[in-house]
Parts: structure tokens; C-alpha cells; sequence
């Protein structure tokens, strides 16, 4: 598994990762709230939220250039649908108050999700009686998602050991013959899978 | 098209919640009346399969690349009800691991790219399959289904931004339709070599699609009416007499537009007006029509030119 890069900060141990998790999904979810209730001209509520966000994200010890790094690769999306905002009157305000608000709501989740880790979301989803199929099928995507990038990573390594020059067009057939059976061997994983959960006792 | 948060105001969140709720719901009880329990694992392996395919960069042009969104594939592959899981769980985790997309906005999302997406796409393939027979034809249809859900979601995306006040309609339907039946080509070309290859190496995936593919009539027309709810409270401000909701606003609010910032460019997609008609509304639609109808005459040759020439591919 060389892929759990992504929220490995998920791990740390701090005082804010010690929080219990339902706590930590209801402060998130307020804080997101509050930032996209805020009327426009309070500006000092959207610094006092920056502000918590910041405390939180220096008590939680995770690296301030891994949250600041994040945090900019995400924002090309973010100013990508702002923009289209600025065409029209009174754009130049909304755009900005778009910007503040999204930026804020990134920087909450970005750390609910690098101080909680994804398994204890998904056991408060399960005490909140959300259908056990959907938890299920969360729970297989989170750990099976690291296996599956490998497994693609292995089979395009070994086309590109054996292309040597290729036509785009055949590019694009050989990637997707690549997917392809990547499906194929997701399903086949999937009935090891069931036998394997059978074997361990799993009930429907 | 991941909205993120901050762009939906609270009306917009209200709404898109609940019907992305009704739907998974409608789906998961669909689900747990067709779906055998051997088959449980394959839903959650399906999504993983989607994830990570969304990972494999497509060369396009001078250095930029596409990459799949797998709606209509996931449809195809393993039913509709099974790809609205799929999807949505998709989307779950894309939102709370790596923060693509909104988590407030997730029911925004789910309703734009696993509901009208994903169902509505199905919709279509599940309508030219009808007419087109065999192998080919199952390609065809996914090729066109394929086209149509990116254009759709990306057509719902923007009436949710308009209907938030974010961008205006005028605007953000013709540039998010528009970039997006170019991106819709992209994932047409993807979604049939993918089938392709499957039917190359294990066609009997494609012949049976795996959880038993069933729905009732009564789950059609509900998925069908939340969709239409959505989209048509979504798309009614725009579509009244008066020519532009936002200039609605503009004079409710009192900004008048003395006051206002001149647009930075008067058009942005000059091209995407066809000449000789001057209603922009109009145009958009004209464009929008005949771009439909080139989508379809490619999906047809784009399915003669890849289908695997094979004995018995058309007596299904």
C-alpha cells in the first residue's frame, strides 16, 4: 500500500484528534454552516472564523505546509467556478465573498479530515442509522480504493515497459484496456472478498 | 464539476439534500430487494474500481488530459440503482478525504452527477438500446448516454449556481453546457473503449449486467419525478417571461445597474452564437440541439468503428 498518503496526518495524536468524532463532525458541519450563513457585510465573523481555524489547525500539530499545499492545489477549482461569477453586475463583490467563503469551507474540512480518520466517520454514520449497505459500501471503497490505484499503477508500469511508440488513438485503447480489466479484476476481488467476509462470520 | 462549498446558498442546500436523500433511499430499497448478498462486496468494489479509474490520465492535446466520471459506465456495468450507490459513495469520499467537492454541497453534487447524471444517462442508454441491437448497439448507446449525462449534470450544476445567485443564467449555462459537450466527448470515448476491452476479455460482464438489473415500473417514475421536481425548480426563474432572473433580483434589490460593474467580457463564447439569431436564448438551444444530434451520428460511427468483430455479437 503506497498510496495512504493522502490523509496520513489522519493518525497523529493531538489533543484535537483525541476529540471524540461525532464531536468533531457537528463543529465542522457548524463551522461550514456558519461561513455560508454569514451575511456578506461581517466581515470580522469571517475573521473570527479564520481565526479558530487557525488555532485548531496549530493545536492539531499537522505540518502547516502540508494544510497550506492542500489547500492551493484545491483552489484552481474553487476559482475556477468564481469566475464565472464576475460577469455580471455587482460581480466584483460577489466573487470576492465567494472566494472568503469557500476558502473557509475547504480549510474546515481539509482539518476534520486530517484530524479524524475516515473509519470513525463511518462508525458515527452507522450509530446515525444510515443504511448499513451504504456504510458497507463506504467502508470497501476506503480500504479497496489504495489496492485498486495499485493494481493500476502495476499494469500501466508494464505498458509502459513494453511500448515502446504508440499513436495516440492506441494510447487511449490501451488505457482503457487497462480499466477494463481493472474492472474485471474488481469483481473477481469482490467474490474473494464475500468468501472471505462468509468465512469470518459476516451476516447481511 | 464538483461544487464546492460556499457557492450553494441555504434554499439551494435545502432542496438539493432532500431529493439526493429520496433518491439514495429509492435506490438502496431498490437494492436491497434485488440484490443478492453474494453480490454485497461487488457495490463497494465497484466504487473503488470507479475511484481509482478517474485516476487514469487520457492524453488530450498539448500536454492536458482527461479523465473518466464513469456514471453512465457504472450504470451499464452493474444497474442503475447499484451505480446512483456507487456513485454517490464515490462522491462521499471524495468530499470528506480529499476535500474535492463540498460537504454541505454533497447533496448538490449527489443529486447532479449520481441522480440526473447517472439515472438520466441511464435513461438514455436504456432508450437507444431499445432501438439499436447488439453489441454494437449497447456501444452506441453508451457512447451517446455517456455524452448526455456530463451535459446534463453540468446543465443541472449551473441552474443550482444561477438559482443560488452565484453566476448568472445567461452566462453559466451556455459556458458549463458548452465546456462540458467537449468534455462529454472525451468520456463518450472513454466509457465505449472501456466496454470494449470488457467485452473483449470477459463479454458475458456486458451480456448480464451483474446485480439483476430489475426495476420496477413504480421506480422508474419516481426516480424519473425527482429528477424533474429538481431540475424544473431549479430551471423555472429562468424560464418565465421575464428574459433574466438575476435582472429580476437586480430590481427587486435595488442595485441599479448605473451603479453596476461593466461585465470584464461582453461574451464569452462569441462563437457559441449561431448567425442570424438574435434571441441568445434561442441560440444556445439551437446550438444545444445540433450538437445533440452530431453527438448521436458519432456515437452510431464511433460504435461501428471499435466493436469487436466476433461471431454471435448480433443475435442479442
Amino acid at each position: 500500500m503506497h498510496h495512504d498518503f493522502i490523509d496520513r496526518y489522519s493518525r497523529l495524536n493531538s489533543p484535537v484528534h483525541r476529540l471524540p468524532t461525532g464531536l468533531k463532525l457537528i463543529t465542522a458541519l457548524a463551522f461550514l454552516l456558519a461561513t455560508i450563513l454569514l451575511p456578506a457585510p461581517w466581515i470580522g465573523g469571517f475573521a473570527l472564523i479564520a481565526f479558530i481555524l487557525l488555532g485548531l489547525a496549530a493545536v492539531s500539530r499537522i505540518p502547516p505546509g502540508f494544510l497550506a499545499s492542500r489547500l492551493l492545489m484545491l483552489e484552481p477549482f474553487v476559482l475556477g467556478i468564481a469566475i464565472l461569477s464576475l460577469f455580471q453586475p455587482g460581480g466584483g463583490k460577489i466573487f470576492f465573498l465567494l472566494l472568503v467563503r469557500s476558502t473557509l469551507c475547504l480549510f474546515s474540512v481539509l482539518l476534520l479530515s486530517n484530524t479524524t480518520s475516515f473509519a470513525d466517520i463511518l462508525r458515527v454514520l452507522k450509530r446515525c442509522r444510515i443504511p448499513g449497505l451504504l456504510v458497507t459500501t463506504l467502508a470497501l471503497l476506503y480500504r479497496y480504493l489504495f489496492v485498486l490505484i495499485d493494481e493500476l499503477e502495476r499494469m500501466q508500469r508494464a505498458r509502459a515497459a513494453r511500448t515502446f511508440r504508440s499513436s495516440r488513438w492506441k494510447t487511449w485503447q490501451v488505457l482503457a484496456a487497462i480499466a477494463g480489466q481493472l474492472f474485471v479484476r474488481s469483481t473477481e476481488r469482490a467474490e474473494r472478498i464475500y468468501a472471505a467476509m462468509c468465512a469470518r462470520g459476516w451476516k447481511a | 464539476m464538483h461544487i464546492p462549498d460556499g457557492f450553494l446558498d441555504a434554499r439551494t442546500l435545502t432542496l438539493t439534500t432532500g431529493l439526493s436523500a429520496t433518491g439514495i433511499a429509492l435506490a438502496l430499497w431498490n437494492l436491497r430487494r434485488i440484490l443478492p448478498p453474494r453480490q454485497i462486496p461487488l457495490i463497494g468494489l465497484t466504487a473503488a474500481f470507479v475511484f481509482a479509474a478517474q485516476m487514469v490520465n487520457f492524453p488530450v492535446a498539448g500536454g492536458t488530459s482527461g479523465h473518466l466520471l464513469g456514471g453512465v459506465l457504472a450504470a451499464v456495468l452493474v444497474g442503475p440503482s447499484a451505480a446512483v450507490v456507487v456513485i454517490t459513495a464515490v462522491l462521499i469520499v471524495q468530499a470528506f478525504i480529499f476535500a474535492d467537492g463540498g460537504v454541505l454541497a454533497l447533496g448538490a453534487n449527489i443529486f447532479n452527477m449520481a441522480l440526473v447524471g447517472t439515472i438520466g444517462g441511464y435513461g438514455i442508454y436504456w432508450l437507444v438500446r431499445h432501438v439499436v441491437s447488439g453489441l454494437r448497439g449497447q456501444l452506441m448507446a453508451a457512447a451517446f448516454a455517456a455524452w448526455c449525462s456530463v451535459v446534463l449534470a453540468a446543465s443541472s450544476c449551473a441552474a443550482q449556481l444561477a438559482f443560488s445567485k452565484t453566476a448568472a443564467w445567461g452566462l453559466v449555462l451556455p459556458t458549463m453546457a458548452g465546456v462540458h459537450m467537449l468534455i462529454g466527448i472525451g468520456e463518450a470515448l472513454i466509457t465505449t473503449l472501456v466496454l470494449v476491452a470488457i467485452a473483449q476479455t470477459r463479454p458475458e460482464l456486458l451480456a448480464e449486467p451483474l446485480p439483476v438489473n430489475g426495476t420496477h415500473a413504480f421506480e422508474r417514475l419516481a426516480f424519473g419525478l425527482l429528477i424533474a421536481i429538481g431540475l424544473s425548480v431549479f430551471v423555472s426563474p429562468f424560464a418565465s417571461s421575464k428574459p433574466d432572473g438575476l435582472e429580476h433580483v437586480a430590481r427587486v434589490q435595488q442595485f441599479e445597474y448605473k451603479t453596476a460593474e461593466k461585465p470584464i467580457v461582453p461574451a464569452p463564447l462569441p462563437d457559441y452564437l449561431l448567425p442570424g439569431i438574435r434571441s441568445p436564448a434561442l441560440a444556445t438551444a439551437l446550438a444545444g440541439g445540433l450538437g445533440t444530434v452530431l453527438m448521436f451520428g458519432f456515437a452510431f460511427l464511433l460504435a461501428r468503428t471499435v466493436a469487436p468483430k466476433q461471431e454471435g455479437s448480433n443475435n442479442r
